[in-house]
């Protein structure tokens, strides 16, 4: 089981490894790539020591494909990789958003695109970790800042996936998951998991896609009675195939109004002296880290300003945005890419409030002092 | 059969998708008759597809079915079999699906030897996109995409997956149906990975561009080219060219995928026990 509770030194593929189990992980599928392979090799390990099941795939389609048929037989599953393999899991990822099945896709981001620097951090995946499947879909973007906080968060990931049958990406960094840090490891039953609605109907009145108020329809695991179709293609209630115009507009108009029930339950924020700020910093993953330094620093030399660290990329903190724009001066968006979340933050800013980007692309993470001095400037 | 053919249809699902002449239901009722050779239980059985005309068939079936991305049912069924090992997974797909985008998936999936049997309706050509050359479309052919004649070498599919190995590798035809049925039920049966290559007739996109023009045509063809395996051992290969073997291409006994990683689950369980007392 589970390591026992207390302080530990964890890296942190390995706290995604770990907090996975605890969310009740029990089926991963994997193929090696840097900065990602610690949690694959954790996971080999730990997995069948609580009876779950590991596998090492052919290539990065199989794996996200072999999560998703996991899932379908009832078992929590995820894969881990980082960019070429993010782009060629973008398939799967559409298909599990479409027929709603529930399953956690790590991305370790690394600089890009294509091989780019494999060993090196990056925070380019953030546009693509949103829309990089083709066609309107529900999706969540998780993205940890410390050690600590992958453990944690990868808990909650499982929980939305499985609550909100919505696939949930875990958005790490390559120095998030290579660092070690302090990882206060929680007793067992401290750890809330949330398990995925299954049906309460017999299989005679199951219809696989039909939602109650919450519009998350009851998923049967296969095998347990249940016999109903899954498919890819625009399907009705009953799962099967439909090109009625009707029911096409149907599936999506319930799947984005999900996606909004969602929101409010899946959109975490943190705030450092955010409260009385003139300046603030919207920043996420370990610029978060470099940024809450540099707000401390700023603080020291009389400066009053803030931090906002998004723990949740997708769906974006559009109101929390909004009512910081209201009252603070300029907002600084520092990003290891060239510019993405600052058009966020910018189109939530609406006008009320500077906003500033800051980019660095050069393999290294952005320094705190980089940023104090964008606060200074603004 | 035991059971009317109807017993494991989703009769309201149709009429089906597949043209007039189409082999595709003469395999699916291979299929139908093998499963129930065999008494298996409908809720212990999962079907599924990848994307092509083939991989339509699970929409028509009575079990938990699974239609997914093109090339990969193998891959998911992988996903499912590893959980619920207790199950029989059966993979329905066609050779674009099996021999093209998802070639990688198969040889795999029998080199692990994990148990999924997998039957692929060979047609020889992209029937859903309407006739492009596939991996199995004959030298020489006509395709949609190859208006002067095919030039490339299809694979021997069930050379691959036996070489890369498959526990239970077979052929057998549309026109074969009882031959046929009894293989798929042997390779249902068979602890391993298991794969019969099920060739069938596509008039409306292969045929018509290759002097068969309707089932009738297409069918002779399989009578006149398939040879038994007992007699294809008589003949020279002089007498073979242009024809192909149709029965039991190979079988070995090697363990099964998941049995394996039971063994694995029980010594990291007893190691934790023990780690724990």
């Amino acid at each position: 089981m589970l390591r026992k509770a207390g302080a530990r030194l964890m890296q942190g593929n390995e706290a995604c490894a770990e907090g996975a189990i605890a969310a009740g992980l029990r089926f991963f599928a994997g193929y090696p790539i840097t900065p990602s392979t610690e949690i694959a090799e954790g996971l080999a390990l730990l997995l069948p020591k609580v009876g779950g099941r590991f596998i090492q795939m052919e290539d990065e389609i199989a794996s996200i494909s072999a999560i998703i048929g996991a899932s379908l037989a009832g078992a929590k599953s995820m894969t881990a990789t980082s960019g070429p393999g993010f782009s060629l899991k973008q398939e799967g990822i559409g298909f599990a958003a479409y027929t709603e099945v529930p399953c956690v896709i790590v991305n370790v981001q690394r600089v890009g695109p294509s091989t780019g620097v494999p060993t090196a951090p990056a925070q380019g995946d953030v546009m693509q970790a949103r829309w990089g499947t083709h066609g309107d879909h529900p999706i969540v973007v998780l993205c940890p800042s410390s050690v600590a906080e992958t453990f944690t968060l990868i808990i909650e990931a499982f929980n939305i996936s499985e609550r909100w049958r919505i696939p949930v990406i875990f958005l790490m960094d390559e120095v998030v998951a290579h660092m070690r840090e302090k990882v206060v490891v929680p007793d067992v039953n401290g750890i809330p998991v949330v398990e995925r609605p299954r049906p309460q109907v017999s299989p005679d009145d199951y219809l696989p896609y039909a939602a109650g108020e919450d519009l998350v329809p009851a998923m049967a695991d296969f095998g347990t009675g249940y016999r109903y179709h899954v498919t890819g293609l625009t399907h009705d209630q009953t799962g099967f195939p439909t090109t009625k115009r009707p029911e096409v507009d149907a599936l999506a108009r319930r799947l984005d109004g999900k996606m909004k029930k969602a929101a409010p339950h899946v959109t975490f924020v943190d705030e450092l002296f955010a409260d009385d700020a003139e300046v603030v910093v919207f920043a996420y993953g370990i610029t978060g880290r470099a940024a809450a330094k540099a707000v401390r620093d700023a603080r020291a030399q009389g400066l009053k300003a803030g931090l906002v660290k998004a723990k949740t990329l997708w769906p974006f903190p559009d109101e929390h945005v909004r009512r910081l724009a209201q009252r603070v001066r300029a907002i600084v968006v520092p990003e290891m890419n060239m510019g993405q979340m600052v058009r966020e933050v910018e189109r939530a800013a609406a006008g009320m409030a500077k906003v500033v980007g800051l980019s660095r692309v050069d393999a290294d993470p952005i320094t705190p002092d980089e940023i104090l001095a964008r606060l200074r400037e603004v | 059969m035991a059971m009317p053919i109807t017993h494991y249809l989703r009769t309201s699902k149709m009429p089906h998708i597949w043209c007039a002449g189409c082999g595709h239901g003469m395999v699916l009722g291979a299929v139908l008759r093998a499963i129930d050779s065999l008494g298996l239980d409908k809720d212990q059985v999962c079907v599924v597809s990848g994307i092509g005309c083939a991989s339509r068939a699970p929409g028509y079936l009575d079990f938990n079915t699974l239609h997914t991305t093109h090339g990969r049912a193998l891959a998911f069924a992988t996903g499912i079999r590893m959980v619920k090992p207790g199950m029989k997974v059966i993979v329905l797909t066609g050779d674009g699906d099996a021999a093209a985008i998802g070639g990688n998936h198969l040889i795999h999936a029998a080199r692990r030897n994990i148990g999924i049997a997998t039957v692929c309706f060979n047609n020889s050509i992209y029937g859903m996109t309407s006739g492009q050359y596939s991996p199995m479309t004959p030298t020489g052919s006509y395709a949609s995409t190859a208006p002067y004649g095919h030039i490339e070498e299809p694979f021997d599919l069930c050379e691959l997956v036996y070489a890369a190995g498959a526990s239970y590798v077979a052929r057998g035809t549309a026109y074969h149906a009882l031959l046929l049925s009894k293989l798929i039920a042997k390779a249902i049966a068979t602890d391993g990975f298991s794969f019969v290559e099920a060739i069938t007739q596509c008039p409306t996109y292969y045929g018509r561009r290759n002097r068969m023009r309707t089932a009738v045509d297409m069918l002779k063809w399989q009578k006149e080219h398939g040879v038994p395996v007992a007699s294809a051992a008589r003949m020279s290969p002089e007498e073979m060219v242009g024809k192909f073997r149709i029965g039991e291409l190979g079988t070995r006994t090697r363990p099964e995928y998941t049995r394996r990683y039971a063994a694995i689950i029980e010594v990291a369980e007893k190691g934790e026990a023990e780690r724990d007392a």
